[in-house]
């Protein structure tokens, strides 16, 4: 520290100067793929644009928005995302990692096992699940009927291809489980043998120890699976892209949302309106739409950092 | 930091004596047996998925139409076939491309970026990290249309450098993951390079860069494998234009367009699966030092 203020003055004064040199590249990135396409974003919501012709047509996008069933049925499809999967992965691996943190043989070795689907590229993953799963040739409904029960139609009912996805997000938990084991262990061990001294049962002991002492991290993982969840796209695309048999090539019609529209998640239906029916201005409204949604969660998630920051300097 | 050990230090057990003494033993016991039970069921719940894709990858193409889940005869040819039935080798080259030039170029502008954050003090200092995070936390898709605007006017569209290009300008979630990581190293060292007369450029290169060779590795192969995961940016900018399909798009119409059974398919997957999980061995340290740096600093 005494360094620090040792330091001539004119080096200090000059650090303001040099910090902006150093963050140029940044800022000229934030510049353009940020603050300069929300902008324009705001701007053709208000606009019929179809990369060719740019009309004013005032609130009318917004006036569509509130009569296009697909929306509303996206929106729902998202939020069925961030109300049951994210609470389902967070748990699964907050539950993993306390299982790990138990195991006296291999725990290394468990933890490798748990982490490792977590790393598996996302369409591979997805596609994976889809075969899995496959009611015709699938082993998992295979290894059902073996134990007498017969399985569903996975990704090709509407009732169960979001519970599949779910199931897909928590094979991929072990990223979680880390970062939560990080949590556990960092929990003064004297607590514990305190509160088993009081009597304390297990249960007590995660109420009144674990879960205060690790909220913080909890809270983090639960808000950017929010986050996460709001930008869910490619794993519902691949699923519906796979078991509907459709296909990436150029001029192939695919509505997403396969079955019916079972996983059709707001992020799908702007790439839709955007990309696929160059109805752009429309694709703004959406957009702007998800925007909000992730902002009110990026607020919390910034309040946060600003307590880290406090501690730190 | 804190590295993730996986088991917490035991305390010492006291020995009760008597007959509570086994009944306390027998517990133990049954907690050890029930606690590993429950682990290895679900380690078999985590390894099946890429078990049966394994066996499915190896069956013949009359076998993987039936319900057979042990393949008859181990049909290693599979792997040369996908080759043949479709263009693997370019999507492997488009993607290697898009994966090695972006993580250069991101290293090459994140690096200063997160060394100015955590260093300097300057006004605006914390708006500049706040606007770091909200553009991590953005969804790619929110700006999707303007920017997509940009690279049309470029006539860029159809290929994947609108993609590899903006990394030149930094990557929000390595700036930040680098900055957390800078924060840790104790400020004395780069105040004595200072001191001995280093520029900022040279205290980088010489003190910083080599302490924070852990981080730079983990952020280096989370862009990696980003890049290699992608199938949003490459379904938008470069789905319409054949020659420019990567791994993850040509994986997803795999079995559609090429119309193949599962077991050419699950080859395939086993393919795009199979440098993610080389490296994670290789480097598994530096994964979970890194994932761990994501969350603990919450």
């Amino acid at each position: 520290m005494s360094t620090v203020l040792a330091a001539p003055r004119a080096w200090r004064r000059r650090e303001g100067l040099r910090a902006l040199v150093w963050l140029s590249p940044w800022l000229a990135g934030f510049a353009v793929f940020f603050l300069y396409p929300l902008a324009a974003t705001v701007y053709f919501s208000f606009h019929r644009y179809d990369l060719f012709t740019l009309e004013f047509i005032g609130l009318d996008n917004y006036r569509y928005f509130l009569s296009d069933e697909r929306a509303l049925v996206s929106i729902g499809n998202t939020l069925w995302l961030v109300v049951f999967m994210v609470p389902a992965q967070v748990l699964f691996a907050l539950g993993l990692a306390q299982l790990v943190t138990r195991l006296k043989a291999g725990a290394g070795l468990f933890r490798t096992i748990f982490y490792l689907p977590s790393l598996i590229p996302t369409v591979a993953g997805t596609v994976s699940f889809v075969f899995l799963l496959n009611p015709a040739t699938g082993p998992v409904n295979q290894l059902l009927e073996l134990v007498g029960v017969t399985g569903p139609d996975w990704f090709g009912d509407k009732d169960w291809s979001k519970p599949s996805l779910t199931l897909l997000g928590m094979w991929g938990a072990g990223n979680t489980m880390v970062i939560f084991l990080a949590a556990l262990l960092d929990v003064p061990r004297h607590l514990y043998e305190a509160a088993a001294l009081d009597g304390a049962g297990a249960w007590r002991q995660f109420r009144s120890i674990t879960l205060p002492t690790i909220s913080p991290v909890l809270v983090f993982s639960a808000v950017t699976g929010v986050i996460y969840a709001l930008q869910y796209f490619t794993q519902a695309m691949i699923a519906a892209r796979v078991a509907s048999g459709a296909t990436d090539s150029p001029g192939s019609s695919f509505t997403p949302g396969y079955p019916e529209t079972s996983t059709l998640t707001l992020p799908q239906w702007l790439f839709h309106a955007g990309f696929r029916d160059f109805s752009m201005g429309y694709a703004c409204v959406l957009a702007l739409l998800l925007f909000a949604a992730s902002m009110v969660f990026t607020l919390i998630l910034l309040r946060r950092f600003r307590a880290f920051d406090r501690e730190v300097s | 930091m804190s590295t993730a050990l996986a088991t917490r230090p035991q305390a010492p057990a006291s020995r009760p004596r008597g007959r509570t003494a086994r009944r306390v033993r027998g517990r133990r016991i049954l907690y050890w047996i029930a606690t590993h039970a429950l682990a290895v069921a679900l380690a078999i719940m985590f390894i099946g998925p890429l078990v049966f894709i394994a066996l499915t990858a190896l069956m013949t193409d009359q076998q993987a139409l039936t319900s057979q889940l042990w393949p008859q005869s181990w049909n290693w040819g599979n792997f040369t076939e996908i080759f043949e039935r479709s263009p693997l080798l370019l999507w492997i080259g488009n993607t290697m491309l898009y994966a090695g030039l972006g993580t250069a170029f991101m290293l090459l502008s994140s690096i200063p970026v997160a060394y100015a954050l955590a260093r300097f003090r300057f006004p605006g200092r914390r708006a500049a990290f706040l606007a770091v995070i909200a553009m991590m936390m953005l969804p790619p898709q929110v700006v999707a249309v303007p920017v997509y605007l940009i690279w049309a006017r470029a006539e860029l569209t159809g290929t994947l450098w609108p993609l590899i290009l903006p990394m030149l300008l930094g990557d929000a979630f390595s700036i930040f993951l680098l900055r957390q990581f800078l924060l840790t190293i104790p400020r004395d060292y780069t105040d004595a390079a200072r001191v001995d007369g280093c520029s900022d450029f040279t205290t980088l290169v010489r003190v910083v860069l080599p302490m924070a060779r852990p981080a730079i590795a983990a952020v280096a192969l989370f862009q990696f494998f980003y890049c290699w995961n992608d199938y949003y940016g490459p379904l938008l900018y470069a789905s319409t234009n054949l020659d420019n399909w990567t791994l993850s798009i040509g994986l997803a119409s795999f079995k559609a367009l090429h119309s193949v059974q599962w077991n050419l398919t699950m080859a395939a997957t086993l393919l795009v699966m199979a440098p993610v999980i080389v490296v994670f061995f290789l480097a598994q340290r530096v994964f979970i030092e890194g994932v761990t740096l994501t969350g603990v600093k919450g």
